[in-house]
């Protein structure tokens, strides 16, 4: 069944089976490669977009559950947080692989959003959904702090 | 990791190829063609010893040998250095770090550079990206290749200008005489370059160190800018036209058979368009398809849920009923009898019978699983019988050989695109799922996305197989280490290609058992034989994770038998400077593939980074209740690295990580920011399996089936604070991306036991589902 789907400010027009998860919907239909399938259970954090501007796992969101909702994805990522992020994930080289860093960017900015000056159990709360294999974790903790400052 | 895998058969677990300290050959190759309409110079880099004559124009001797040239450097019109990067990127930053080499002897500005990743092709020489080696293998060949380029484009500057060559200058892609004050750039003298003769190695003036300006320095990654973006295309990423997507169930035991098949099911899933079953999988395993049922769809999700509706009779193989248990009760048994001797320094039963205080220690290591965060996915094309995949490879050549054999193709009829990687860390040495996808695009006769799930990944690996190892050791009344017994028993990764293999390689045990550098005078290194009931295979850094941890935390129990401190008792172990050879003690020791004489195990050098890395952690400090301090010190890849971890250990058993300190001497270093990135990385990757990682399997299946309990390291988890120092070096480079793995797990191990006085000899600390030590393990 076609629905709308908003994202990153767009309107897409989506044909997909029901139930399926956004996740699907965003790589294999519109072909948006940013959002990355690791576990598909919602417990690596690899597929991370917002919803309504709140981190969601999209590989566990119904695609037609999301009626009338603002997704924004890695590529459409944007404003001040996101962007003190991005800035600041790319001046230390954060990402190794850079596999789950759409999920832990798009994480670590709703996080700036909510808390401009977070502490390291902010961090912590904010981040531990985010599985890296690579084991960025001091990385992330240096330029989450370094994003907060350029906040 | 190891092995050079020119055939299915993994020849480099068995032998060896040298392919350091010669120099490289390059030759001029711009009216080939290769250009195109662009213009410009192409020069071609070929391995060491393996130019033909024809394309030889050689910068130092040949000794001949038939592979065709193996990387490509071009500089177009408009000044763009165009560097075809054959190993492959998977976040070691090889692509960074193979630009900066050229680009520095080169002298070209660093804005104009840019990567193309090759093709898996013979003629680029070694692709196989494991073993830490992309730096060690092709430093010296890619700063002659860069300074071949410099003097010809200042060569023919002069000639322009008929003027000598020496009164010219090369400042960042810009050549000028100075006399004169004329100029032209790179991209105005590309062209003209292309006539000129390549120079002989002695006359392309290689910089002193002290010239490097990229070589050294935290240069920005290439990749990184576009990760942030989400503009990254990894072997999942891959879309083709027309292409369909696929997920296959295989049979839960290794050697396990599809029976009788009901897919009426599946096929009524919506989106679902075809099944296809895949030839059993008969051993030896090699890097085959495992056979089963593989569900064709219109997009991934549906190809999932079509594969959730098969019914499928799985039929037993020769795994049926095996267990870990079972094994690992196997493993500790072999490691109690007397083993194959690999190395031998003196009488080790006299001295212990002779030893005033015998100490004796078993460990167990247990299966583990690399899982990448972006799981095997492979996209293969079947064309009118010529075949071209995109997939994520550690070595596009074995995947094109590999896939070449098992379709019944030339490999000329075999392309295969090395993507990005989402990780790898030895998984993705094995192009197994490449060949699945090659499968089902010949059978179905469109383009074939294969996706791997999580589960996938986590049941039908190739792990690091479970291992045992027992010590003994004889102090005499002082407590001095005079007898040290290494007993090491484990699967070996051979046994994947070939049937009945059940004795550690040579390569195996040169990976931290034969190459231990203790000074006792009576050593034994031994080995046990065993056989395995999964795939096995690399994971990062290899048996060097057993061995380390049974090495070094045997180190801590002998100085705590000792009454000594554990930093002052490990440098005691290791003794004088001077340098180990293993050879002399009956070990056959491939050094990594490399020559010892060019890289020796030097016992300063290990002493070296404790004394740093100690200093840096304030050892000896007075900590907090519950805290402890644990060393381990390891040379692995060739590099050194010393190791500190501090744990809190709360009234309740939780472990917390306040702080890790650690110094590395790799030797020459390309770029300190990516090197202090990849050891961090190791040790958390080690610190994560040590904890938590437990591959266990019943009835020949595995039994973990996510991230719920196959358990990885979270930010919570993490370190809070970890301190790296690089020491400064003139070395040849060594390798980085491995060697923060192995001293990872007993600095922890040692660490609890200084905090809570339980010793760990089994792993993982915890498991999936511990969260706190208990109070007596």
């Amino acid at each position: 069944m076609a629905i709308t789907l908003n994202i990153n400010g767009e309107n897409k027009e989506v044909d997909a089976a029901e139930g399926t998860p956004l996740l699907w919907v965003l790589r294999d239909h519109l072909k948006m490669k940013g959002t990355k399938f690791g576990c598909g259970v919602a417990q690596c954090g690899a597929c991370t977009v917002h919803v309504d501007g709140v981190p969601t796992r999209s590989c566990v969101t119904p695609h037609d559950s999301l009626d009338g909702a603002l997704v924004t994805t890695i590529e459409g990522a944007s404003g001040a947080a996101a962007e003190a992020v991005i800035a600041a994930w790319q001046a230390i080289d954060v990402p190794q692989c850079g596999y789950c860093q759409s999920g832990q960017i798009l994480a670590a900015a709703a996080l700036l959003e909510e808390t401009p000056d977070p502490t390291d159990d902010d961090i912590d709360a904010a981040m531990s959904g985010n599985l890296c294999r690579c084991a960025t974790y001091m990385s992330i903790r240096r330029a989450i702090k370094n994003a907060s400052t350029a906040l | 990791m190891f092995g050079n895998h020119a055939n299915l058969a993994p020849s480099g677990l068995t032998s060896m190829r040298q392919t350091s300290g010669n120099g490289p050959v390059i030759s001029n190759i711009s009216r080939r063609g290769f250009l195109g309409a662009t213009g410009g110079i192409l020069l071609n880099v070929a391995l060491a010893g393996t130019a033909r004559a024809q394309d030889a124009n050689p910068l130092s001797d040949v000794a001949g040998g038939d592979a065709l040239p193996s990387l490509w450097v071009a500089i177009g019109e408009d000044g763009t250095v165009k560097i075809t990067c054959h190993r492959s990127e998977m976040g070691q930053q090889t692509w960074t770090a193979m630009a900066q080499i050229v680009a520095d002897e080169l002298d070209a500005p660093w804005e104009n550079v840019e990567i193309e990743q090759a093709l898996g092709d013979a003629r680029y020489g070694d692709q196989n990206t494991d073993g830490s080696r992309s730096v060690r293998y092709n430093f010296h060949r890619l700063r002659v290749a860069g300074a071949a380029m410099r003097t010809m484009l200042t060569r023919v500057a002069a000639e322009t200008w008929n003027v000598d060559a020496q009164t010219c200058v090369v400042e960042l892609g810009v050549v000028t005489h100075a006399e004169s004050g004329r100029q032209k750039t790179y991209g105005e003298l590309a062209s003209a370059a292309s006539t000129q003769t390549v120079p002989a190695e002695p006359e392309v003036g290689l910089k002193t160190r002290e010239q490097w300006r990229y070589i050294g320095q935290p240069i920005p990654s290439l990749t990184v800018p576009r990760i942030v973006r989400g503009d990254s295309t990894y072997g999942i990423d891959v879309d083709r036209p027309n292409m369909v997507y696929a997920v296959i169930a295989r049979p839960p035991q290794v050697f396990g058979k599809t029976g009788a098949v009901n897919d009426a099911a599946a096929r009524a899933v919506p989106g679902v368009l075809d099944t296809v079953q895949l030839p059993d999988l008969e051993p030896p395993a090699l890097f085959k398809a495992l056979g089963g049922v593989a569900v064709v769809a219109s997009d991934t999700w549906a190809a999932i849920q079509g594969r959730a509706a098969l019914e499928i009779k799985w039929l037993d193989g020769p795994n049926a009923g095996a267990s870990s248990d079972t094994r690992r009760a196997e493993l500790e048994a072999t490691a109690r009898q007397p083993g194959d001797v690999r190395r031998n320094r003196g009488d080790f039963d006299a001295a212990l019978a002779a030893a005033a205080t015998r100490v004796e220690a078993e460990y167990y290591v247990p299966h583990m699983s690399q899982s990448p965060l972006e799981p095997p996915s492979a996209t293969a094309e079947w064309t009118d019988g010529k075949l071209e995949c995109w997939a994520p490879v550690q070595d596009p050549q074995t995947a094109r050989n590999v896939l070449s054999q098992v379709l019944g193709v030339a490999v000329e009829d075999v392309t295969v695109h090395a993507t990005w990687l989402g990780g790898a860390f030895g998984r993705k040495s094995k192009p197994d799922f490449v060949v699945e996808a090659a499968l089902i695009s010949r059978e179905v006769g469109r383009p074939v996305k294969v996706t791997w799930t999580r589960e996938d990944d986590i049941r039908h690996g190739y792990y690091h197989a479970g291992s045992a190892q027992r010590f003994e050791a004889g102090l005499d009344a002082d407590g001095t280490c005079t007898a040290f017994l290494h007993r090491t028993v484990f699967p070996t990764i051979s046994s994947t290609f070939a049937p009945g293999a059940d004795q550690p390689s040579a390569l195996e045990m040169n990976l931290g058992a034969t190459d231990t550098p203790f000074a006792a005078p009576n050593l034994r290194v031994e080995s046990g034989r065993s056989n395995e009931d999964l795939r096995i295979g690399w994971l990062r850094s290899v048996c060097n994770i057993q061995h380390a941890f049974g090495v070094q935390s045997f180190a801590d129990e002998l100085a705590h038998a000792a009454g000594r401190d554990p930093k002052d008792y490990l440098l005691e172990l290791i003794g004088e400077p001077r340098t180990v050879d293993p050879t002399q003690e009956g070990a056959e020791y491939p050094n990594y593939d490399a020559s010892l004489e060019v890289y020796p195990i030097e016992t300063e050098r290990l002493s070296n980074v404790i004394r740093l890395a100690t200093d840096m952690s304030g050892w000896g400090r007075d900590l907090p209740e519950g805290h402890g301090l644990g060393i381990a010190a390891h040379r692995s890849f060739l590099t050194y690295v010393a190791t500190i971890v501090e744990i809190a250990v709360d009234a309740e058993g939780e472990i917390s990580i306040p702080g890790v300190w650690l110094a590395v001497d790799a030797g020459t270093v390309v770029n300190p920011k990516h090197v202090r990135a990849q050891i961090e990385g190791g040790v958390l990757y080690g610190l994560s399996n040590a904890l938590y990682g437990d591959i266990t399997y019943t009835d020949g299946a595995v039994d973990q089936w996510n991230f719920p309990d196959w358990r990885l390291m979270r930010m919570e988890e993490a370190p809070r604070a970890f301190n790296v120092e690089i020491v400064a070096s003139n070395a040849p480079p060594a390798g980085v991306g491995e060697p923060g793995t192995p001293p990872a797990a007993p600095a922890l191990t040692n660490a609890i036991f200084a905090a809570t006085g339980q010793r760990v000899r089994t792993l993982p600390i915890l498991g999936a589902d511990r969260f706190r030590l208990s109070r007596n393990s």
